[in-house]
């Protein structure tokens, strides 16, 4: 092996490999979880950080490396999430043909709305994905077919789901499933990005219409981009109803979409680490705040403390608003000292599109 | 014949609100190249500040409608106030970094309204307004409800007054000239800056008239209130064209009224669904929006 693919493949495997015997470990580490490693709870939480980390991957192949900045994210995601469980319990299909047809659901819907939202770049494209997200929310909402029992949420049949996903005691399961699913998008982000399709993605993020000019289509590209990151995002929602053992609206709210915004540019855009990291740290901390604001400490303070430092979304904004003001970069962008690293990469991709502001008006 | 009446009239009410979003959001695109994700909390300070004032500054007022006009008023200037602080102090230090001042706007939109629910709770308040708003007209069969008149006839005020102030002051002409072209406004030595904070103020303001119409409404003001209006204000910016008073004006009235007509003929739910197909469609044949498709 040489030294560049032992670092490609050694260190991540490494860490992997580090983070698969966590289930074992049955003692407890004061201050960051509350009941020991091995148990349920803590396992629980884990198994979200984890699934975080690769969902805010998932993002990141276009946002991070493509340029492409959508606010429907979280479509897909709920794809995953609604689709393979309807199938399940709705129409008591096998479990593995369901995540065959969501998968595909994906696939067809990604790339037919990754098309049409493609007609339009930067901030409009934002707003589109936005606006096909937000149909996807009001369907599971509204629930015609009485398929996603809207607010109440539709939990998942069990006895059609594998066993060893089944059942508190089977949470170190999930936990491995949700690690061996980040390992796998992370592997493929890490050949797709090098492939040479991969190295025109991150080369339309520089400069789209120097693309252009050497004779290829940003197009095609970048619609690759979008459909990989979303499936994978389904793949991850399939994880996530399995997790949470159902489906609910949560996650096909706008808002889902900028949490998983917020992680990668916590992490560090365009970075693989970087957005793994932040999805991670975001989850954590997301969880933790909660127990935090109401803990004893923090229950002493006057009134005008209290308030914000129990809301956690509230404290993760402003960690959010700061990075952005003082560390473009991320927490990867900390070893990237000196080369544009993070956002500061992504000025060129997500400027505002003066082909698209509306003609002046005739006074 | 009396539904369809009934059901123009919310459509265009409705209509009115995403206008009076629309056209702040419209703006500030066009001049700065900013999607303002923050417009969502403008409106619920409005209605906040139009609920809270009521409350507070104004209980030892009697009479219900100068009561309501006054939190109005408060609103709206807390609105405004509110919107230029925030172009001052988040988004002025970034300048021309446009990635970075959506994403502010973003983590502002988020901390915002978990900062509402902190201080007030999840729960919607509910906003005293005098009975004649809530009571009906009888209009060829059709039984209207008040408010309907007031939320059309404010937004087409504020389409005036916009109107006016776009084309007949030199701050206006600034503004117009800064959407064509900005690099040029400031080479001719114009400190388009101003206008920056002047559009945010502008916008902030008409967003915070939306939120307190909006409680009129609904009812209430609930901190996600201005998430829910702000997704198809978004819609309508892109439908009208971005940077187009005129084209967000009629964008407006067309997805309010789809909206209301789809819902109550075919199925709660549909008419939303439609107006993003709409988009959908309107983005195939024209990318620029309407305007875009008339003018060329």
């Amino acid at each position: 092996m040489t030294r560049r693919t032992l670092a490609d493949y050694g260190l991540p495997l490494v860490v992997f490999a580090a983070l698969a015997v966590v289930p074992e470990l049955s003692f407890k580490i004061p201050k960051l979880f509350d009941q020991p490693i091995s148990s349920p709870g803590t396992l629980q939480l884990l198994a979200a950080c984890v699934l975080f980390g690769a969902l805010a991957l998932t993002y990141d192949i276009q946002f991070g490396f493509t340029g492409l900045l959508s606010f429907g994210h979280a479509l897909y995601i709920a794809i995953g999430v609604y689709i393979s469980n309807i199938a399940i319990t709705e129409w008591h299909w096998n479990f593995w043909v369901a995540i065959l047809f969501t998968m595909a659901v994906a696939f067809v819907l990604a790339t037919v709305l990754g098309f049409v939202s493609m007609r339009v770049s930067g901030i409009a494209f934002a707003m589109v994905t936005l606006a096909f997200a937000q149909a996807g929310a009001v369907l599971a909402l509204k629930d015609p077919h009485h398929w996603t029992h809207g607010e109440e949420g539709l939990g998942a049949d069990y006895t059609k789901l594998p066993h060893a996903f089944v059942g508190i005691l089977n949470t170190k399961n999930l936990y491995w499933l949700a690690l061996v699913f980040l390992a796998v998008v992370f592997f493929i982000v890490r050949w797709a990005v090098e492939s040479s399709p991969g190295r025109v993605w991150q080369a339309i993020r520089e400069n789209e219409l120097r693309v252009e000019v050497l004779g290829m289509r940003p197009h095609l590209y970048k619609l690759q981009a979008f459909v990989l990151s979303s499936v994978l995002a389904a793949a991850g929602g399939i994880v996530y109803m399995l997790l949470y053992n159902g489906s609910t609206l949560g996650v096909t709210e706008p808002n889902f979409t900028l949490t998983l915004l917020l992680m990668v540019v916590i992490g560090g855009a365009g970075s693989r680490w970087g957005a793994v990291l932040g999805g991670i740290l975001y989850t954590y901390l997301n969880d933790r705040f909660v127990a935090v604001g109401s803990s004893s400490t923090v229950e002493g303070l006057p009134h005008a403390l209290r308030t914000p430092l129990s809301q956690p979304l509230f404290l993760l904004g402003v960690i959010f608003i700061l990075i952005v003001f003082f560390l473009p970069g991320g927490i990867a962008g900390i070893a990237a000292r000196g080369r544009p690293s993070g956002l500061r990469r992504l000025e060129e991709a997500i400027r505002p599109d003066h082909t698209l502001t509306a003609p002046p008006e005739e006074a | 014949m009396s539904t369809f009446l009934l059901l123009t009239i919310t459509g265009l009410g409705l209509g009115a609100m995403y206008f009076l979003i629309a056209s702040g959001l419209s703006l500030i695109y066009g001049l700065m190249g900013v999607l303002n994700f923050a417009h969502g909390a403008f409106i619920t300070v409005g209605g906040y500040a139009a609920w809270w004032s009521e409350v507070h500054l104004f209980g030892g007022v009697h009479s219900a409608w100068p009561r309501f006009l006054l939190a109005a008023l408060t609103g709206l200037v807390i609105g405004g106030v509110f919107a230029a602080l925030v172009e001052l102090v988040l988004i002025r230090p970034l300048y021309n970094r446009h990635i970075e001042q959506v994403l502010v706007t973003v983590g502002l939109s988020i901390a915002f309204v978990a900062l509402v629910q902190g201080i007030w709770g999840p729960d919607a308040k509910t906003l005293a307004v005098p009975v004649w708003l809530h009571a009906t007209t009888t209009i060829a069969g059709a039984h209207i409800p008040n408010d309907r008149w007031i939320e059309i006839a404010t937004a087409a005020v504020v389409l005036g007054l916009l109107q006016l102030f776009l084309r007949r002051t030199r701050y206006g002409l600034i503004i117009r000239a800064g959407v064509e072209n900005r690099a040029m406004v400031t080479a001719l030595g114009i400190d388009v800056r101003k206008a920056f904070t002047l559009v945010f103020a502008i916008g902030g303001i008409a967003a915070a008239v939306a939120g307190v119409l909006g409680g009129v409404y609904f009812n209430v003001v609930g901190p996600e209130q201005g998430t829910s209006l702000l997704i198809f204000a978004f819609i309508v910016v892109v439908i009208g064209g971005l940077g187009s008073i005129g084209g967000s004006a009629v964008a407006a009235m067309v997805v309010g009224l789809t909206q209301q007509y789809v819902n109550y003929y075919a199925s709660s739910g549909v008419g939303d669904m439609i107006v993003v197909l709409l988009l959908g469609l309107v983005l195939l044949i024209s990318p620029r929006g309407l305007v875009g498709a008339f003018s060329s």
